[in-house]
């Protein structure tokens, strides 16, 4: 009765799309067919978040992060305060200390002097709590339209510890995953005070300099037990575990049970049609480690503020290599998937 | 959460799978309807914990994967148009048309925006009296009472600048296509808990007595699920073919009665194509003739707009339940939900696209799905 029928597939990607700023598929696919191609070299082929390197005898971490949020405040934080924590966070999760920042701000003509005012005190505040200085900068400003108000760009220099190198190349099976804290906290905020949505609830984000946490952590563990760390922002927690996955060729398995997920966090993904295991977070880390020092670094981590629903909440496995997957409440077994692009809100 | 947490509960859902495994005696053949229901089974693996003696097939119900083609080219033609503000829910974005999807038409220059309800486009509309609104109403009986709501509301305030591209499909003349066809397998159907929460259950008590079909009206949560199969079961194993309703909580016998009224106010009835499977008569709806002016299609003009659907995947089989997505050679290497050949790949929700995201992992899942 039936033809069989199905479209052509669309192969081609000619243009930027929105989703190649998701930090999914599409994200990995313009650093491997454009950017790596033509910036080649060994620092880069890590792929961490923050480059490490040499100079003069001291070993360094630097990186560089751009912000353009909307909407610029938001229950929790500010565009400001974001491109301060994006930056140490990316710092301190390759195991350096934070100490020095560059500010670079891209504004649109005819934005309020006193959001700006606004904003800088914020970075001045956040890089103040969190011990760094904001010592270079750059200002640009577009025409009406050419811009979104505000743009910022953040980079960050700081000192690697001594004998410490994290790479999200060398988890092995049986190493721990250990998860900061609950999940989804900073998308959600920010989508459900986003123009249109009119979504109420009382989420923050979770933006925070996670450089202190870090210090808490290598306290307990010494150089070797952490292998790696990230923080999980755009893409979530998801896409930051399969990055991991594949850079190491292992599989990682999570606890569904483990996983912190704040109940406002959870019925908002009920309504909206996400998982937030893909929602961004900004103020979390994962971190690999080696089993036996497991439950000594989460102690560490739960006597910090900022990592006080901190748990291991999976394991490194050598089945099914470069994927994730997840052990649910049922106790069956599913894949965790890398996204193509953003997350889509579903229709029903 | 409440009406979620209870329905997720591990202990409960093992306790009624264990129950099927008392209760079976025999291999049966049950198809959930919804792609939400799909989901669940999928995500939580609900097939793994049920005996082997039941095998679940996936019904057609993915509105957005059985949107058509040319539905789809419609689209991406007028959301291209300068002037208009094409707002669509999130995950029509990417289903491919015959040579783009609305995000490139975005990229393009095209003013694409997402909503989650209909209500909002009609706002824009209110917000920009110099711009065209188009709403992509696409969906189920679900959907169609708030797409419906948006028309009629337009048309109360009198807005002259706020249209509807509609592609509403109809569960029943699609169930009833499948069951009638010789090479149907399903022995008893988990019909959709929130399509039956607007449309009632009546419609699904005439197709119980055609084709002396166990019926249960299921839910969504994994532990709605399991007992709409025990229920099922139970159904076969003594010889009864009825309607029974698992999802209470939501599902009446009547249905909405006031969603069911604006939606024969605003829509009537009509034949439809579906995507992967093709036209059955009387299976969607489109806006009655006083509501033209409010009708995108006519408004654009995009009625020449045909499209060809090339013959290259077994979605028609899969969605008819025949075949799993696993029984496709171009499953996971052709047909990805980066580059999807064919409809149950396009939408999240689409079969192929469920099991491509939590089942693609193991060779024995895949034996055990089969």
């Amino acid at each position: 009765m039936i033809p069989l029928v199905c479209p052509a597939p669309i192969a081609t990607r000619d243009t930027i799309l929105l989703g190649h700023g998701s930090g999914g598929k599409l994200s990995a696919e313009l650093l491997r067919d454009v950017f790596l191609p033509a910036f080649t070299n060994p620092v880069l082929a890590k792929l961490e978040d923050q480059a490490s390197f040499e100079i003069g005898g001291a070993r360094l971490a630097f990186t560089t992060d751009s912000f353009v949020v909307k909407p610029l405040f938001f229950r929790g934080g500010d565009i400001g305060s974001l491109a301060v924590h994006g930056t140490i966070n990316d710092l301190a999760v390759g195991g350096a200390i934070p100490e020095f920042l560059s500010a670079a701000f891209i504004l649109e003509e005819g934005f309020p002097m006193a959001d700006l005012r606004r904003i800088a005190d914020s970075m001045a505040a956040a890089a103040a709590k969190a011990g760094v200085t904001i010592v270079t900068g750059d200002t640009k400003v577009v025409e009406r339209g050419s811009g979104d108000g505000v743009y910022i760009n953040t980079a960050g220099i700081g000192l690697l510890r001594e004998g410490v190198r994290l790479s999200a190349g060398i988890a092995q099976p049986g190493d721990a995953v250990i998860l900061s804290g609950s999940i989804g906290d900073h998308g959600i905020a920010i989508l459900s005070e986003r123009e249109g949505l009119e979504l109420e609830s009382d989420i923050a984000s979770d933006s925070a300099a996670l450089n202190t946490l870090v210090d808490a952590m290598f306290a307990t563990a010494g150089t070797n037990a952490i292998r790696a760390m990230r923080d999980p922002t755009r893409g979530g927690v998801a896409s930051t575990l399969n990055e991991i996955a594949e850079q190491s060729a292992v599989g990682i398995e999570i606890d569904e049970g483990a996983i912190v997920i704040h109940s406002a966090v959870r019925g908002a993904c009920e309504l909206l049609g996400l998982d937030p295991l893909y929602v961004a977070n900004e103020g979390k880390l994962v971190a690999i480690v080696a089993r036996e020092s497991a439950d000594a670094i989460v102690d560490a981590m739960r006597r910090h503020p900022l990592g006080a629903d901190a748990a291991v909440v999976g394991r490194v496995t050598g089945d099914h290599a470069g994927m994730v997957t997840m052990r649910t409440l049922f106790g069956t077994s599913r894949i965790v998937d890398m996204l193509a692009g953003d997350q889509l809100p579903r229709i029903c | 959460m409440k009406y979620i947490d209870e329905y997720r509960d591990a202990a409960v859902a093992k306790g009624i799978a264990q129950a099927v495994r008392a209760r079976v005696t025999r291999p049966w053949v049950l198809m959930e309807i919804c792609g939400g229901q799909t989901h669940t089974i999928m995500r939580y693996g609900l097939d793994e914990m049920l005996p082997p003696e039941i095998e679940l097939v996936h019904g057609p119900g993915c509105p957005v994967c059985v949107a058509p083609l040319e539905i789809i080219d419609k689209a991406l033609d007028i959301a291209a148009r300068p002037g208009v503000i094409f707002v669509s829910y999130g995950d029509m974005l990417r289903v491919p048309g015959s040579h783009s999807d609305l995000f490139r038409v975005k990229a393009a220059g095209g003013d694409v925006r997402v909503a989650y309800s209909p209500m909002d486009a009609v706002k824009l509309a209110r917000e920009n009296p110099s711009r065209q609104v188009v709403f992509f109403g696409i969906g189920f009986e679900t959907t169609a009472p708030a797409n419906a709501m948006s028309v009629w509301q337009a048309k109360r305030e009198g807005l002259k600048n706020f249209s509807l591209l509609a592609a509403h499909v109809l569960v029943p003349p699609a169930m009833r296509a499948l069951l009638a066809s010789p090479a149907n397998r399903v022995q008893g159907l988990i019909a959709p808990g929130h399509v039956c929460t607007v449309m009632g259950t009546r419609e699904y008590e005439d197709l119980s007595r055609d084709f002396h079909l166990p019926i249960v009206i299921g839910g969504f949560e994994p532990v709605d699920l399991l007992e709409a199969v025990r229920m099922l079961v139970a159904q076969l194993e003594e010889g009864r073919a009825e309607v029974e309703n698992q999802y209470v909580r939501s599902v009446s016998r009547e249905g909405n009665l006031g969603a069911k009224r604006i939606l024969v106010q605003v829509y009537e009835v009509s034949d439809r194509k579906w995507r992967g499977i093709g036209p059955i008569p009387m299976s969607g709806y489109k806006l009655r003739p006083e509501f033209a002016e409010y009708d995108a299609e006519l408004i654009y003009g995009t009625g020449e707009i045909t499209a060809h659907e090339p013959e290259e995947c077994i979605s028609a089989l899969v969605l008819q339940g025949l075949k799993k997505p696993l029984d496709c050679a171009a499953f996971g290497t052709l047909c990805t939900p980066e580059r999807p050949l064919g409809a149950p790949m396009v939408s999240s929700e689409g079969v192929c696209a469920a099991y491509y995201a939590y089942r693609r992992h193991n060779e024995a899942t895949k034996e055990a799905v089969r």
